[in-house]
């Protein structure tokens, strides 16, 4: 990590911060995590975005952190299918978890924003989630907390007349790098040589993962590690039902309102409609109607449900969904703007048994001691 | 270049008041304002595929259906779309009318043009009775269009003794096959071109649509027209001239003398390019930017459709291609050719990958 930081500045900021306990090793099935030049990874900036990260003062109604759609204790998820924010409101898609986000090359579903610090700034000040009209009131809450100020002091040298948001995301985004998972038995069956780290099943499952199944030309398993994503957009029919038959009016009035202003971010989690144009809405371009980011599949036991809008409650709904080439139902509608990747699989009863016990593979075990620790302090 | 995307944005509310949003996001110029400005859309090469019964083949179904629901998005609507030919694989009436019932989904009036796989049953036949003649004109603000069935062939071949008409189809559906023959328009059409462009002033953009490809490219694949320089020489006194062709089901573009070139893509597969069967020459134009390769895991990859604006009277075409990047071929004025908006220069280019 450190070799890649440009200046001296940094690396010597690196350096008198002593060993960074918080990058800790690359987990097994990882590779090193991505750290912007301009946001070093630092404990006391990661100790800040923590408490950031679970500060529920900034929102409308005081009750809700990043932490509440991403909790910690639900691998950082919410296990709903679309998340709430203040108030009880939803939006419309389903929060996707923190854990391994660093090495998405986009945030959000469509992809809206190119980083964990651009994610960070949207959800406090969208009218579903944080509720607040503008960030002033996280800015003046921070700055009137003593353990704030010395905190930001400490990390970025400000007075706290100097903190800015790109002060509160940077440290949030140090805090979420930390959040990676690999190691899982997959991890140690394929990575590591540990033949006896995967179930039988979940070995022929593997074999429908990259073969029959065609998981793996989206959700990618390198040589050396698998992040089980391409970082790519992808129309799979989820949602199509909803917009069938009105795309193109649903489509040019988005435009309309895009460029008399509307902002995406609002637009896309509060309109029904407009989240279901997924990619297009950033990009504008046709090819990308309805087309999602494919999310990792790690930790997927633990993040259900599942798709953009949560509508596959199970893996066992979520396999029979692909199985039926982007459809619930084998005789629903077909999306036009369906993939080309995506077409009836015909899997056996077994080959879907196979593929899903091989997806519970992909648990890290520090994510499901996190999950259950959880679990046993509720009873 | 007319792609005018970031300055549409940015001044989006001038245009706004005008009461068009183009979803397409281009500008189109015969003058400012001109009523002349227009668009219009460009879906070939189907290949609809009967199986049996009601069943055909799933992939290029999904490839026509793609194009028309991303053709019906454009906005403002283009004033009309031409399908390029060979809405069937092999010209059954099955295969024709399952084709032109997924094309009545498309939004707008479409000009057809007759492909070899539309025709070589019953020469045609079906397909005039349902769309009408094979080779026509109209006229469209400003712009003379002709449509001609450039894949007829020498009535030798046509008329020698078939065991049956689906053989000749077969036949005539065969890559690389020596006992081919290579289209062309013939001389009846020719005639009629003659006729038809004398009531046409020189001045008048002329944009000619075919099947293929109106220059010799490749013979053994017929990305040829064996009377294509009969044909330029009739195109050859009008000032502007642009030659739209389907067939080849790649991006190609060419200048010939002031004739633009300029192929569409196949809603249904993409060809390689010649030049990977090595055993025989090519001539695919040189100006011509090849496409990057398909990644066969996504079916549409290297497939699409193209939207096209009359841009001055010279064109620019909009390839639309899902799993891809779009590109833009549009006519240079200072260089007097058609060029790639992006890929053009060397440097600029997405090297190819040259072996697997």
């Amino acid at each position: 990590m450190l070799q890649k930081l440009p200046t001296v500045g940094a690396l010597s900021l690196a350096l008198l911060c002593g060993p960074l306990p918080a990058l800790g090793e690359t987990p097994l099935g990882l590779p090193p995590v991505p750290i912007p030049a301009d946001n070093p990874q630092t404990p006391a900036k990661i100790e800040l975005g923590d408490r950031l990260f679970n500060d529920v003062r900034f929102s409308a109604d005081g009750k809700v952190s990043c932490a509440t759609c991403h909790d910690p204790s639900k691998a950082f998820t919410d296990n709903k299918p679309v998340s709430e924010g203040f108030k009880g409101l939803k939006g419309t898609r389903n929060a996707p978890t923190v854990i391994n986000a660093a090495y998405m090359e986009t945030q959000f579903w469509d992809g809206r924003e190119p980083s964990l610090e651009a994610q960070s700034l949207q959800p406090p000040i969208n009218p579903v989630e944080g509720g607040l009209e503008n960030h002033d009131p996280i800015l003046k809450t921070i700055r009137n907390d003593p353990q704030y100020v010395k905190a930001f002091r400490e990390v970025f040298q400000v007075s706290p007349d100097e903190i800015t948001m790109d002060h509160v995301a940077k440290a949030i985004a140090s805090f979420e790098r930390t959040q990676i998972a690999g190691n899982s038995p997959f991890d140690r069956w394929y990575f590591g040589g540990e033949e006896d780290a995967m179930s039988e099943a979940q070995v022929r499952g593997f074999q429908v993962f990259v073969g029959q199944g065609r998981c793996v030309s989206c959700h990618q398993v390198e040589q050396t590690q698998a992040l089980f994503t391409d970082n790519r957009f992808h129309n799979i029919g989820v949602g199509f039902k909803n917009i069938q038959g009105r795309v193109a009016e649903i489509a040019e009035k988005f435009l309309q309102a895009k460029a008399e202003g509307a902002d995406v971010d609002k637009t896309v989690l509060t309109d029904p409609d407009a989240s279901e144009l997924g990619r297009f809405a950033v990009s504008e371009d046709m090819t990308d109607i309805a087309a999602f980011k494919t999310p990792t599949l790690r930790n997927i036991e633990l993040t259900a449900p599942y798709m953009h809008d949560g509508s596959q409650e199970t893996l066992e709904d979520m396999v029979e969904f692909y199985n039926n080439g982007g459809r619930v139902n084998p005789d629903d509608p077909v999306s036009p703007f369906l993939s080309g990747g995506i077409r009836p699989l015909d899997l056996s009863d077994q080959q879907k048994e196979d593929l899903i016990a091989f997806l519970k593979a992909l648990t890290s075990p520090s994510v499901a001691a996190a999950t259950k620790s959880a679990a046993n302090n509720a009873q | 270049m007319s792609i005018k995307r970031r300055d549409f944005l940015k001044t989006g509310g001038a245009l706004l008041a005008a009461g068009s949003l183009p979803l397409s996001l281009v500008e189109v110029a015969f003058g400012k304002d001109s009523p002349q400005n227009f668009t219009f859309a460009f879906i070939s090469d189907s290949h609809i595929t009967h199986i049996k019964g009601n069943e055909f083949v799933r992939n290029w179904d999904m490839g026509l259906k793609r194009a028309i629901a991303e053709a019906n998005l454009m906005t403002p609507r283009p004033d009309f779309i031409i399908y390029g030919g060979d809405i069937a694989q092999l010209g059954t009436k099955e295969e024709i009318d399952h084709g032109l019932e997924l094309m009545g989904a498309l939004r707008g009036k479409v000009h057809y043009v007759m492909g070899e796989h539309d025709y070589y049953v019953d020469l045609g036949d079906y397909w005039r009775k349902q769309l009408g003649p094979d080779y026509y004109s109209f006229d469209h603000k400003g712009v003379h269009f002709v449509v001609l069935n450039s894949i007829v062939t020498y009535d030798e071949w046509t008329h020698q003794g078939w065991d049956s008409p689906m053989a000749r189809m077969k036949a005539m559906a065969r890559l690389d096959n020596p006992n081919g023959s290579p289209f062309m328009v013939g001389p009846t059409q020719r005639e009629w071109l003659r006729k038809d462009l004398e009531k046409v002033d020189k001045d008048t953009p002329i944009v000619v649509l075919s099947h293929s490809p109106l220059q010799k490219i490749y013979k053994g694949w017929n990305f040829w027209t064996d009377d294509a320089e009969e044909v330029q020489a009739l195109l050859k006194p009008f000032s502007k001239i642009t030659v739209l062709y389907g067939h080849v089901h790649q991006i190609q573009y060419n200048q010939i003398g002031n004739i633009s070139f300029h192929a569409v893509m196949a809603t249904a597969w993409p060809w390689p390019y010649p030049s990977t069967y090595s055993q025989e020459a090519s001539h695919l134009p040189k100006l011509t930017v090849e496409m990057n390769r398909a990644d066969p895991f996504f079916e549409r990859d290297a497939t699409g459709w193209q939207f096209i604006n009359m841009d001055s009277g010279n064109i620019d075409v909009h390839y639309t291609l899902a799993d891809n990047t779009n590109r833009v071929v549009a006519f240079n004025e200072d260089k007097g050719h058609p060029e790639d908006t992006k890929y053009q220069a060397e440097a600029n280019q997405i090297p190819p990958q040259e072996h697997y």
